[in-house]
């Protein structure tokens, strides 16, 4: 039992419970308000608009691609970061927090100007047969520029955590390096890595700014609800946000529940 | 451990040989153990196994397997997984490969915790497996650090009788530790560590009984140091032992089963007389005062009784028992004084 949690309640802590308890109200109040104000009948109205179906699927599989696609090479690169030493690793540190600190519309400019139809990489996927501008390509591209860094920073805090012995000890029993990252390190940062993963795909599907500049259609739901509350007004853009934002919270529920089961197991 | 420095360390080992690093906590013998296993480059110097130099060698190309200190498991694989890694990494058959760890289970006696997590184990246990993880990996030398230090004294025993067998099934094992006692019951040669370099090397006999500087002496710590064989006592003498050695027989309180070993006699808890009276002291012998040297506290007389037995005595006895070299004197010492160490 935590010493503070006895009979005496300090006036301090309740001051600072009292902000707390403020600063909750302002998260989950305009939640509630939401969902309060859309009534059912809006709902299952909305639950069989094909468009709005249509843009939550969208939603779903490009952060999923975005994350997993590149996971691949992030996890390795945030090994690396945990790892080495090598000149300019406080300059490569900081940019990969670039995306964090600038505006996502600017983010979706800068990537436009790489990946528009005029550009080199523009030109070299048109003459494969495929492109990024208005297309799922693009929204995977603008997904996975403004969330990258939260896997990387989590993934590399995971690897930092690793006993640095266990790799060399495995080392020492004939397992080659991609061995040891295989079956010790990754393994045993697993449970930063995922939790890296879900925050990182939580941020791409909610990403709005970047994805609009490069791909309106196919259209995902933050652009959806953007859409909608421009020409309609806000009654037509509320069941929208409210069913979405009702989706992804059963998604995270569940992977949390996943998450935690794995800890338990741990054990 | 950036300004520990080794300097000038240099010494071979056999094929089949246990050879005992001793030295202080703090002398480089782990560094010089990593060193060697390629976990920390050296910024010079080489090291050589069967001929061939493996100094810039990768760690995992070395074929040398170091048991760490507390035994470092892989947290994520049960007992199993863990012993079955240096396996997989052979690219073995799975059936090969249980076959293995049954064996290894069996011969280190823990065939009943292979599914469980290494965070559930005992000290004495985790040890256990790390040592049978190294050998699964068929090491050409085996490099233990302070192997059984972090035991409880319990589990000593059965950790000794492990190193022993699997030194004499032919792996060879450098073994680093600062406890004598470890050198003396295990080792067949030793180096003594003094501030990141050699002091002396040789067998356990050469550096016990011939120190030959003043610090290895101080750190064997021990003048009298026999050779022999511990056999049982008579029938009213429970934990009274009989120890031989060179024609000579001591009596040592020990509750150790008879086999070879070594006795040691810490100079101080020998005392000696003109002649002997009745005294609770179980080993009196006779024999002729060789030596009288003042040593840093006190006066060591060297008295021969068919065996050189040494005694820290002060200056004061030295005059009034009138002691001179030639002259016949009597060595008496407790066989609670008698601390026998079995190989």
């Amino acid at each position: 039992m935590r010493p503070s949690s006895g009979i005496r309640t300090e006036p301090l802590t309740l001051i600072f419970a009292a902000f707390g308890g403020a600063v909750l109200l302002f998260i989950i109040a305009p939640l509630i308000s939401m969902f309060v104000n859309c009534s059912l009948p809006e709902l299952a109205e909305t639950v069989r608009d094909n468009e709005v179906r249509s843009s939550i699927w969208v939603t779903l599989w490009t952060s999923m691609a975005a994350t997993t696609v590149f996971a691949v090479a992030a996890i390795p690169f945030s090994y690396l970061l945990a790892r080495k030493d090598f000149p300019l690793k406080g300059l490569v540190t900081s940019i990969i927090d670039l995306p964090i600190v600038i505006p996502h519309s600017a983010a979706g400019i800068a990537l436009l100007g790489v990946l528009s139809r005029s550009s080199f990489l523009g030109k070299a996927a048109d003459k494969m047969g495929f492109g990024f501008v208005d297309s799922s390509l693009g929204i995977i591209a603008a997904m996975a520029f403004v969330s990258i860094p939260y896997l990387i920073n989590a993934a590399r805090d995971g690897f930092l955590a690793v006993d640095e012995r266990l790799e060399k000890a495995a080392l020492n029993l004939g397992a080659s390096p991609l061995r040891v990252f295989l079956t010790v390190s990754v393994p045993l940062a697993w449970r930063p890595i995922l939790s890296g993963l879900i925050l990182m795909w939580a941020r791409g599907m909610s990403e709005f700014g970047a994805v609009l500049i490069i791909a309106y259609h196919p259209t995902i739901t933050p652009v959806l609800i953007y859409e909608r509350f421009g020409a309609f007004g806000l009654k037509y853009a509320r069941p929208v946000a409210v069913l979405f934002i009702s989706v992804c919270l059963a998604f995270f529920i569940v992977l949390r529940l996943l998450a935690k089961r794995g800890k338990v197991a741990e054990r | 451990m950036g300004s520990l420095a080794i300097k000038d360390v240099s010494f071979d080992v056999q094929p089949g040989q246990y050879f005992v690093l001793l030295g202080a906590s703090g002398v480089g013998k782990s560094v010089l153990l990593e060193t060697i296993a390629g976990l920390i480059r050296p910024d010079a110097g080489q090291i050589f196994l069967n001929g061939k130099d493996v100094t810039r060698e990768k760690i995992q190309k070395r074929k040398i397997a170091l048991v760490f200190q507390n035994g470092v498991l892989f947290p994520n694989m049960t007992v199993y997984n863990n012993i079955a890694y240096p396996l997989r990494c052979k690219k073995l058959k799975s059936s090969q490969i249980r076959e293995r760890v049954a064996q290894l289970a069996e011969d280190f006696g823990f065939t009943d915790i292979l599914k469980r997590n290494p965070q559930t184990l005992s000290g004495g246990e985790s040890q256990r497996v790390s040592l049978a993880r190294a050998v699964a990996s068929e090491p050409r030398c085996l490099l233990l650090d302070e192997p059984i230090s972090s035991l409880d004294v319990k589990s000593r025993p059965q950790m000794r009788a492990l190193l022993r067998k699997i030194n004499a099934d032919g792996q060879t094992i450098v073994h680093v530790t600062h406890d004598y006692t470890e050198a003396v019951s295990l080792g067949t040669h030793i180096a003594v560590m003094e501030g990141g370099a050699i002091a002396q090397m040789g067998t356990v006999e050469e550096i016990f009984q011939r120190p030959k500087s003043e610090f290895v002496a101080r750190f064997v710590g021990i003048r009298n140091f026999f050779r022999g064989r511990l056999e049982e006592g008579g029938k009213h003498q429970a934990n009274t032992r009989q120890f031989t050695t060179g024609g000579l027989r001591f009596s040592v309180l020990t509750d150790s089963p008879r086999g070879k070993g070594f006795v040691c006699i810490r100079s101080e808890d020998v005392t000696i007389s003109n002649a002997v009276g009745s005294t609770s002291a179980r080993n009196n012998f006779e024999g002729t005062i060789v030596d009288i040297e003042p040593v840093g506290i006190g006066i060591e007389v060297i008295v021969d009784i068919g065996t050189e037995v040494a005694a820290l005595i002060t200056a004061e006895s030295v005059k009034a028992l009138e002691l001179h070299c030639g002259k016949k004197a009597w060595v008496s010492f407790k066989a609670s004084a008698v601390k026998y160490i079995g190989q």
